[in-house]
């Protein structure tokens, strides 16, 4: 987080009617970030985003981009500003009256200077990424929820902005579409180093993206920090709403949520200190997801780790917890098993993973391969969680990888 | 002392009133110079503007067609029972022809483009703003103004007083068949005195009424469309209601500027 914010809210203050509904917002969004907006229905969220990009001006306080008011800015330097930014309105805001192509192409075909033919290239372009195939010549009243989502984001994303506002991106997607929006964005952040703005009620899978969070209620930033700070907050009313809407299950792969995860990382260890039981844990990741996203699409890659969790499943026991760690790493708490035990139970998934076709949604693109590596430790009475865990990301060896 | 606050309670009530008309007017206008002006912004809309005209104009052809042949049988039909009293029964083409041309033509031209196309204009408008698509446009700089607006303006301003100009022709055939092929009179008579009858100044003045309707009622019918958001009543029905009074404004407004430029072309 160095340097100065790239936006910056201060004291923002908007009323609409006879409602407060932002009061005294401060907050700090950083470049090459993604800053996630969590809080109630009705919280003001989307009120907030479109502060940011200016389609609402606030009553009182001030916004701040890289120092200056943009209040202050004159029309050319506000005009340049816009540029940079692009939306994802909730509803979409698709143009009904123009087709799928036409639509994403709008924000390119209003910029001067681009030639027809690179700007058809780079809206099919996009819209492949999202998997979008044969709606091209559609209306958006002819396409699902769903559909109308991508397109969205396509429109979005097709003029390859420095800044994007999601408002609330994946809201009525399927798990692996949503994760694979998900994978999307922090794949994007990774490759242009955009800086993201995501409002969302997608706990805790946004947490797994997002650098910073910030939770909004009754018009005030409630809680400012990063996925790991909320997750420990000992503010009740965040840790109710974070509770409220975390489902125990991870939606993509089915296996326990984070939290879940780390409340049983938590028993084990005390179990190993009060009664000197011993237990491991498995730290899995699959590390070339990305290069999965960039030749077969976003939609493949979600659907190989979701099978590569299916394998984890089936060789673990009931006892045996496995939760996401993080997009793309699972973690297996093994209790009453020591590291050699543990070692055998990743013998096991590798052998299954080499018995399986596990390609299947790689068939089309013969070239993919992807790895995975795992790290094993048992857990030490004197060592806290952080060190166990930090052991073993840092003694990751390679567990599978596909045959050349 | 409540008797001062009875009296300056009216009077307030009616500055108010007063204050908001201005202001309103105010944003009207600005509303449509934007747009005006805007159409002149390289690169220029064309495409647009030909989807506008063909929407506007080429599509209202028919019942305009429609419209003015009965307009004219019925000044054919009336202006001969008013001629026979007096036996001047051939004065009867410049009477359908000077009525069609100076107020017929250009009124009820606007009258059935606002029912027709105006409603429409309101309604996408509206349903455009109500689901964010105008701030999206907003989001992806794009001038709204120029992006709906400019176009709409500048195919109504060429589509009027053409429409005005089928309107006169075809009314002048209604005149004819039920004046001359029904009633009697003279063809010969019918054309010659509605050819002497019109002058430049007639035509010129029917087209000045043309273009000031084109500018009401495109002006109205976005206006109401694009501020649906401002209304009190959300959704479909402020769109239901800007519909309306776009409708109900724009042709109240034809009526009234009629009087106007009538009394100044006179």
């Amino acid at each position: 987080m160095a340097g100065s914010p790239l936006i910056q809210l201060q004291d923002v203050v908007k009323i609409l009617g006879v409602n407060r509904v932002l009061d005294g917002i401060n907050l700090s969004i950083h470049r090459g970030e993604i800053t996630a907006i969590i809080g109630k229905s009705g919280s003001g969220k989307s009120v907030l985003l479109k502060h940011i990009i200016g389609l609402f001006e606030p009553d009182g306080g001030s916004i701040l981009f890289e120092g200056r008011t943009t209040s202050a800015m004159s029309a050319p330097e506000r005009r340049a500003l816009k540029r940079k930014f692009s939306y994802v309105f909730q509803d979409t805001a698709l143009f009904d009256f123009l087709t799928v192509l036409d639509n994403v192409a709008l924000p390119l075909v209003e910029r001067r200077g681009a030639v027809p033919a690179e700007i058809v290239r780079r809206v099919r372009e996009k819209l492949n990424q999202l998997d979008l195939h044969d709606v091209d010549n559609k209306y958006p009243s002819q396409l699902s929820g769903g559909m109308k989502k991508r397109v969205a984001l396509a429109r979005a994303l097709v003029t390859d902005p420095e800044i994007v506002l999601f408002d609330e991106p994946t809201t009525g997607l399927d798990p692996i579409r949503k994760n694979a929006v998900h994978s999307m964005i922090s794949d994007y952040q990774r490759r242009f180093g955009f800086t993201g703005v995501v409002v969302s009620h997608e706990i805790p899978d946004i947490f797994f993206i997002a650098q910073r969070v910030a939770m909004i209620d009754e018009g005030r930033i409630r809680f400012e920090g990063t996925p790991e700070d909320i997750q420990r907050a000992s503010d009740r009313e965040v840790r109710n709403f974070i509770e409220g809407l975390e489902s125990p299950r991870d939606d993509l792969t089915g296996i326990a949520s984070q939290s879940i995860g780390q409340q049983h990382l938590r028993q084990e260890m005390s179990r190993l200190q009060r009664h000197q039981i011993p237990f491991s844990i498995v730290l899995m990741s699959m590390d070339n997801l990305e290069d999965i996203d960039r030749i077969a699409g976003h939609m493949a890659s979600q659907t190989v780790f979701k099978l590569f969790a299916d394998h984890v499943i089936q060789n673990s026991y009931v006892a045996d917890t496995c939760f996401r760690y993080a997009i793309n790493k699972i973690m297996v708490v093994l209790p009453d098993t020591n590291e050699a035990q543990a070692r055998s139970f990743c013998l096991k998934i590798s052998r299954t993973m080499r018995h399986s076709a596990l390609f299947d949604p790689l068939d089309r693109v013969r070239d993919v391969c992807y790895s995975v590596n795992a790290g094993v430790v048992q857990a030490q009475p004197d060592s806290g969680l952080e060190d166990l865990i930090a052991a073993a990301e840092k003694g990751q060896a390679i567990l599978y990888e596909c045959p050349k | 002392m409540p008797s001062l606050v009875t009296l300056k309670t009216p009077i307030a009530a009616l500055g108010r009133e007063v204050l908001v008309f201005t202001r309103d007017l105010g944003r009207v206008f600005l509303f449509f110079a934007r747009g005006f002006l805007l159409i002149f912004q390289p690169p220029f809309q064309f495409d647009k503007i030909r989807q506008h005209i063909f929407f506007i104009g080429m599509k209202s052809v028919f019942v305009i067609c429609l419209t003015a042949g009965f307009t004219g049988m019925v000044l054919g039909l009336q202006g001969y029972y008013a001629l026979v009293k007096y036996g001047s029964t051939a004065a009867l083409g410049s009477a359908v022809a000077l009525s069609l041309v100076r107020e017929m033509g250009p009124v009820l031209t606007a009258i059935m483009v606002i029912a027709r196309a105006g409603s429409a204009m309101a309604a996408e408008i509206g349903i455009m703003r109500i689901s964010e698509q105008i701030d999206a446009l907003k989001t992806m700089d794009i001038n709204p103004l120029r992006y709906l607006i400019s176009p709409r303006i500048a195919a109504a301003l060429v589509s009027f007083p053409l429409l005005t100009a089928i309107f006169d022709v075809v009314g002048l055939f209604g005149g004819y068949l039920s004046g001359s092929a029904l009633l009697g009179v003279n063809p010969a008579f019918y054309f010659s005195r509605a050819q002497s009858s019109v002058e430049t100044s007639d035509i010129i003045g029917g087209f000045i009424k043309a273009i000031v309707f084109a500018v009401v009622t495109v002006t109205i019918c976005c206006y109401q469309g694009y501020y649906t958001h401002t209304r009190a009543e959300f959704g479909a029905k402020g769109v239901s209601i800007s519909t309306t009074s776009a409708v109900v404004i724009s042709c109240v407004l034809v009526l009234v500027t009629d009087y106007v430029l009538t009394t100044f072309l006179l």
